[in-house]
């Protein structure tokens, strides 16, 4: 499992394996808020935590297809799926390496990014937080989506059609605990009930992945 | 003689010949009775006037919508367990009229709620949960229609059913959680047995649901019987394809 | 014969309208490829034993 690790982070940060590229969308994503809404302050400082936590999600959401699609197409997948490891762990693998490389990046960003969108200054603790609890939820969901549409060709806007309901309700506790907190109320229950859901997610959809993954490569 | 005698498609096929004619009628029937005494017979409500007629389109469409999503969910989990092609199909016959119906009750609910509510859309919880759910129904049917080989298409459309219903029923609760709402509380508690809409209102709405129930079952069946001509028509084309 | 719908006459009169254009949009797609896909069939099974 280590060596499947440390694999796919090499993949992943060798030049042209997409690394950084999610922390390119993140900031051009939120650059681009302020040409949208106007530059009022006031304005900018209520939709910080939410603008940011959608533009991770969509950053997430983006770097998706590089986690099983090139694995299939050179026939890797087809020998992790025959090799002892269990499949469903060889995709928790793959998750996990997937969020060091994109989710964790951006709960790093996300509070510079916090000041140019004039977060609130209670908020960044808050938001940080909550992208750390539900980024790795994200990753393991959007495997799924990746799993469903590994072998659709330019599959990459159905899995955003799949992936993104699958996405609300993390998005809904997450964006609301940054909000609570930015705002300077107590959002411990919208974060516990992401860690819930964090935490659900991380042990069950491995094995749903596994399941259609063996489906689409029999 | 069990219900399974029905996986086999020609069993299925005649069933649904001898069957189909009554649906359709009796579907036809109700909902022309439900609608046409909701709209014509009864009065308008004291706060909602006449806008409350729109409770016999709303409520039965939200109600099949939700239906036809559990519908699909236990004949994907028949498919999965014992792999019956008949449920597979019935499954992806379903999905279209599912989304039709959520479709009817996100436009009636979002039309019903602008007079009381005074915008065209409000993100109330159950109207917000039902948008979703579209969301659901449009993945599902685009992921049939982008897996070339139908059984996997069955086997990966059912894993996407039974992983959106968990995730449906998680956002319901969340979006609550999010939003407090506007909606009014359940005018049918059908299970309590109680009801908050008078009588006058009610018996008309029953029989305009139970009219939609039908006509969501002829449909069903008539599309699925589609369903398992085209994968007949698809299986000998293939054998003339490898005997020529 | 058409009741009193007073000033909310637009808005109900939408929605049966969209609701039963939906319907019948729904009852005509299932309909047509139904009707083809049962010609196509009997076209078939009919080359086979023919």
């Amino acid at each position: 499992m280590k060596a499947l690790l440390k694999r796919d982070l090499m993949l992943a940060l060798r030049a042209g394996g997409g690394f950084g590229l999610g922390l390119a969308f993140f900031l051009i994503v939120t650059v681009l808020v302020p040409f949208s809404v106007g530059p009022d302050p006031v304005l900018l400082t209520s939709i910080a935590p939410g603008v940011l936590w959608l533009g991770a999600l969509l950053s997430c959401l983006l770097s998706l297809d590089r986690l099983l699609a090139l694995d299939f197409e050179d026939g890797t997948l087809d020998l992790l799926a025959t090799a002892p490891l269990p499949l469903e762990a060889a995709l928790s693998v793959k998750a996990l390496a997937h969020w060091l490389t994109t989710g964790l990046p951006l709960v790093v960003a996300a509070p510079v990014l916090g000041l140019m969108l004039n977060l609130a200054p209670a908020g960044y603790g808050w938001l940080v937080a909550s992208l750390a609890v539900g980024t790795p939820a994200l990753s393991v969901i959007g495997c799924f989506g990746a799993a469903l549409t590994v072998g659709v060709k330019r599959g990459g806007l159905l899995m955003s059609l799949l992936v993104l309901p699958l996405y609300v309700p993390t998005l809904i506790f997450g964006a609301e605990a940054a909000r609570r907190g930015a705002e300077g109320l107590d959002a411990m229950t919208p974060l516990i009930l992401l860690a819930g859901l964090t935490s659900a997610t991380i042990a069950l959809m491995p094995f749903a992945s596994a399941a259609v993954l063996r489906m689409t490569l029999r | 003689m069990s219900l399974w005698e029905y996986a086999n498609p020609v069993k299925f096929l005649a069933l649904s010949a001898r069957v189909q004619p009554v649906l359709w009628v009796a579907s036809g029937l109700c909902i022309s009775v439900g609608l046409i005494w909701g709209f014509f017979g009864t009065p308008d409500d004291f706060r909602q006037g006449s806008t409350v007629k729109i409770i016999y389109l709303h409520v039965p469409s939200a109600l099949m919508a939700i239906n036809a999503w559990f519908m699909m969910l236990v004949t994907s989990l028949i498919w999965l367990i014992r792999r019956h092609h008949v449920s597979a199909l019935a499954a992806k016959a379903a999905a279209p009229v599912g989304l039709i119906m959520t479709l009817i009750a996100l436009v009636t609910g979002a039309i019903w709620g602008q007079p009381m509510w005074g915008t065209w859309w409000a993100w109330d919880p159950r109207l917000t949960s039902f948008l979703i759910l579209f969301l659901f129904y449009l993945g599902y049917i685009a992921l049939w229609e982008a897996i070339e080989d139908p059984d996997t298409a069955a086997d990966l459309t059912s894993i996407l059913c039974l992983v959106g219903s968990v995730f449906a029923i998680l956002s319901r609760y969340a979006v609550r959680f999010w939003n407090q709402g506007l909606h009014q509380g359940t005018s049918i508690p059908v299970a309590t047995g109680g009801r908050t809409v008078s009588d006058v209102f009610f018996y008309p709405l029953v029989i305009s649901m139970i009219g939609f129930g039908l006509l969501f079952l002829a449909l069903v069946l008539y599309r699925t019987c589609t369903e398992i001509r085209v994968r007949r028509t698809r299986a000998l084309l293939a054998r003339e394809g490898q005997g020529a | 014969m058409m009741p009193e719908l007073g000033k909310y006459a637009t808005e109900v009169m939408a929605a049966y309208g969209v609701s039963l254009t939906l319907l019948a949009v729904l009852l005509v797609m299932t309909l047509r490829r139904g009707r083809r896909a049962r010609a196509e069939l009997e076209r078939i099974e009919g080359r086979k034993n023919g």
